[in-house]
């Protein structure tokens, strides 16, 4: 009997969760509301990073609902949906939030993971949604002939490689000083890490400088032999491609074999406060490329610590972790959203978007100098303008951060990157991929 | 007392449950083919299409496990194989058709599987598991470090170049459904069809005790290492349909060790040497997450005061189910379902 009953309430929870999967009915009505669904991964290996990340999102939103009464009128409805980082719950999260929720309209889904920006590349070129991943997105998306529906905003690791050797020559006092310099990049043996290859090597060409590549296997614990290499080959500044507790690993076996912390230059996913601060006494005076640059003096930062921060009513619970680099990259992600939905507002009138007005709402993005004023983010982001040949922004910069101790200093203003230099190598790789996927590439019409 | 009689002689045959079967298979295939019409794209995409294969990979791991007894934590490796190959074939072979390139991943697949099944013919239980991790951390790292596999792509990603059967494209949703679903019903009838050979029976001989299984003349070498072989062709199919009928685009990653402890959790959830306990268990593994995420949206858990408590709180519950499952019915949810049936038999046969 215990067996029947076993079986009737299987049975039950089946029926229950067929029930809950199809309807939603209990939640709130979300008519006339702008959807964002926030990817989070609050779970995983990678949590430390998404709650400031998250929150800087959530509080940004919360304040332009709450206190600016929504985008133009239009509330944005945030609805999370848990990934734990992983590309299956990510696809689940896709499905169930691509064409909204209760009413919300979708314009945009942020997938917050590089290698789910990657999964959904042919799904959001069949559903027709916007996918959007800014400084995690894949570079030879910056085609927007090619690829539609792919938005890998603000940044690429190309640039990053230019930006590293501009700064280098700033130091050594001009480019024809590259000269005969050794620069060694330590990068994360994977896709990410492997980026940089190919630009470094067309740039040493270019300036005569030496390159060095040398891969650390994740999760990259051990470095004692890596950075001996360094020594014995005498390099001159490090480029250092870390991910996760490489970072800090690198910082530690550096000073260990005297190589100094102030000609390392980390990667923008190795300059957070959590990959210097574990290095303790030997991260001082090290480097690092900042595309969302830490600090809380910037006049957005200062509104939302007196609307939200002070009123209790930030996702934070750790406060301290207000104006650190992934607070402030939510933060700016969240402002990419909401600009793009005021470019929309523009063009269909002040009402949600749908994926489509989404899709051209991105594509004709134009954050400028007086907008980043008005949005009191000068020196918090760069300006950006896309279009159809250009997913990513025209203009690619970065600033260089150093570690105090305690916080990150900023060293120099926004270095711009040359955007012509690598423009045609990547519209090629893009065509490429075109013809093995049989896709046919817009012609730019506006 | 004759009926009594014939259904203890038959049982072994399965005779009655023939039939049976038949209808439910005829049912099956009719349902599964009408899905699309009454499922949405978040159910076939993100629901049905991975439960399936998951299934199917379990099916996979559950020929050897299941049926021959032989232990393996590196189920992904295989699975990366077959998308590899498959991804490959399209690529570089144009001109095979879709199934073919399908069944030749499947070979591909298994030949690996036979490679690294030898070691099953000197070691047993742990210590072959120990030695199928070789499998899992050598595959992952020859597609990451060889761009070759991934047509030196920028980011070492795969996506199907072209998913196709006589000019019918299967890109849609509803495309890669069928295409799942159809693999999946040749491949669930193979299984069985094996199962049920001599070949299945010596698998079981072996697993039962090996020893006597060679004393009554099985060649225990050839069987284990076809048992490897097969079980990776199935794993190489599902591997190919979970990269490009599911995900769409995938790298070397998507098929970690945490995969490998999936399957090999459906196997152990779903009901050892079983075949439709398999998708059983891949259910529960790829639902029940979906779910309890499902049912925080709806109760009001916001006392917890906290989004993130909330998500750990599901890994939690997901923890506690799979263990309450596994002490009240160890063996398996297939298991729970067949006595749930049999308890309700002699109801229907009293009142009748």
């Amino acid at each position: 009997m215990s067996l029947f009953t076993k079986a009737i309430s299987l049975a039950a929870a089946a029926t229950m969760a067929a029930t809950l999967m199809s309807s939603a009915s209990f939640a709130e009505d979300g008519t006339g509301q702008q959807l964002y669904p926030l990817f989070t991964y609050r779970t995983g290996p990678y949590a430390p990073s998404f709650i400031p990340f998250g929150a800087g999102n959530i509080d940004y939103l919360r304040y332009i609902n709450e206190v600016e009464g929504g985008v133009d009128g239009v509330k944005i409805l945030v609805q999370e949906c848990e990934t734990a980082y992983t590309i299956e719950r990510g696809i689940e999260c896709y499905e169930r939030y691509k064409n909204g929720y209760n009413g919300a309209l979708t314009a945009a889904i942020y997938p917050h993971s590089s290698g789910l920006d990657v999964a959904l590349t042919d799904k959001a070129r069949i559903d027709k949604i916007p996918i959007v991943s800014p400084g995690g997105g894949q570079n030879i998306a910056t085609d927007g002939r090619v690829f539609p529906y792919q938005y890998p905003l603000v940044f690429d690791y190309w640039s990053e490689a230019q930006i590293i050797v501009d700064y280098i020559a700033q130091q050594a006092g001009g480019y024809d000083k590259l000269k005969g310099l050794k620069i060694a990049t330590l990068y994360h043996d994977s896709g990410y890490g492997r980026d940089t290859i190919e630009p470094l090597g067309i740039l040493s060409k270019k300036y005569g400088f030496e390159d060095i590549q040398i891969p650390v296997p994740h999760p990259g614990e051990q470095q004692q032999t890596q950075w001996q290499q360094i020594r014995r080959a005498g390099a001159d500044w490090v480029f250092l491609r870390g991910w996760g507790v490489m970072t800090p690993v690198a910082i530690k076996t550096a000073a260990r074999v005297g190589f100094p912390a102030d000609r390392i230059i980390g990667d923008i996913w190795s300059g957070s406060e959590d990959d210097a601060r574990p290095a303790g006494a030997a991260a001082k005076g090290y480097l690092a490329v900042s595309v969302f640059p830490p600090g809380t003096d910037y006049g957005i930062l200062k509104t939302l610590k007196k609307d939200i921060l002070d009123k209790g009513e930030s996702d934070l619970k750790d406060n301290s972790k207000f104006g650190t680099v992934y607070y402030n990259y939510g933060v700016i992600e969240a402002i990419t959203f909401v600009e793009a939905l005021r470019t929309g507002h523009k063009k269909f009138g002040n009402r949600p978007l749908t994926a489509a007005e989404g899709q051209w709402a991105l594509e004709n993005l134009d954050i400028d100098q007086k907008r980043i004023a008005e949005l009191g983010a000068e020196g918090l982001i760069s300006p950006l303008k896309t279009s159809i040949d250009n997913h990513k922004g025209e203009t690619i910069a970065a600033k260089i951060i150093q570690w105090n101790g305690q916080s990150w200093d900023t060293r120099t203003d926004w270095i711009k990157a040359d955007a012509s230099l690598f423009a045609d190598v990547i519209k090629a790789k893009a065509a490429a991929y075109a013809k093995e996927k049989g896709i046919e590439p817009r012609v730019a019409t506006n | 007392m004759t009926t009594l009689q014939e259904s203890a002689l038959s049982k072994p045959l399965r005779q009655p449950a023939f039939g049976v079967g038949i209808l439910a298979v005829g049912a099956g295939l009719i349902a599964a083919f009408a899905v699309p019409v009454l499922a949405d794209d978040y159910w076939l995409s993100s629901i049905i299409i991975p439960t399936v294969i998951m299934g199917l990979a379990g099916i996979g791991l559950n020929l050897l496990m299941g049926y021959t007894g032989l232990v393996s934590i590196g189920s992904a490796a295989f699975m990366s194989i077959g998308a590899f190959s498959t991804y490959n074939l399209l690529l570089r072979a144009p001109f095979l058709p879709l199934p073919i390139v399908l069944i030749l991943a499947g070979l591909i697949a298994a030949i690996a599987g036979v490679i690294f099944g030898l070691p099953s013919l000197r070691i047993k239980g742990f210590y072959l598991g120990a030695s199928t991790l070789g499998a899992q951390f050598f595959f992952e790292w020859l597609f990451t470090n060889f761009s070759w596999f991934s047509n030196d792509s920028q980011s070492l990603t795969i996506s199907a170049p072209r998913l196709q059967i006589l000019d019918y494209d299967l890109q849609s949703a509803t495309g890669r459904y069928y295409l799942v679903i159809a693999t999946t019903a040749l491949l669930i009838a193979l299984a069985f069809a094996i199962v049920k050979s001599r070949v299945g029976r010596e698998w079981m001989a072996i697993r039962d005790m090996d020893v006597a299984a060679s004393v009554i003349g099985i060649r225990v070498a050839r069987r284990k290492l076809l048992s490897f072989g097969i079980s990776s062709f199935f794993l190489g199919i599902a591997g190919a349909l979970w990269a490009f009928g599911y995900l769409g685009t995938s790298d070397a990653h998507a098929f970690n060790l945490d995969k490998s402890f999936q399957i090999l959790f459906i196997v152990i959830i779903g009901g050892v040497a079983t075949i439709f306990g398999n998708f059983l268990g891949a259910a529960f593994i790829v639902l029940t997450p979906i779910l309890l995420d499902r049912l925080s949206l709806i109760i009001d858990l916001s006392f917890l005061g906290d989004q993130g408590a909330l998500a750990n709180l599901q890994h939690i519950i997901f923890g506690t189910i799979i263990i309450v499952l596994l002490i009240k019915e160890p063996d398996g949810l297939s298991s729970l379902i067949k006595r749930g049936v049999e308890a309700l038999r002699p109801r229907a046969r009293s009142s009748g």
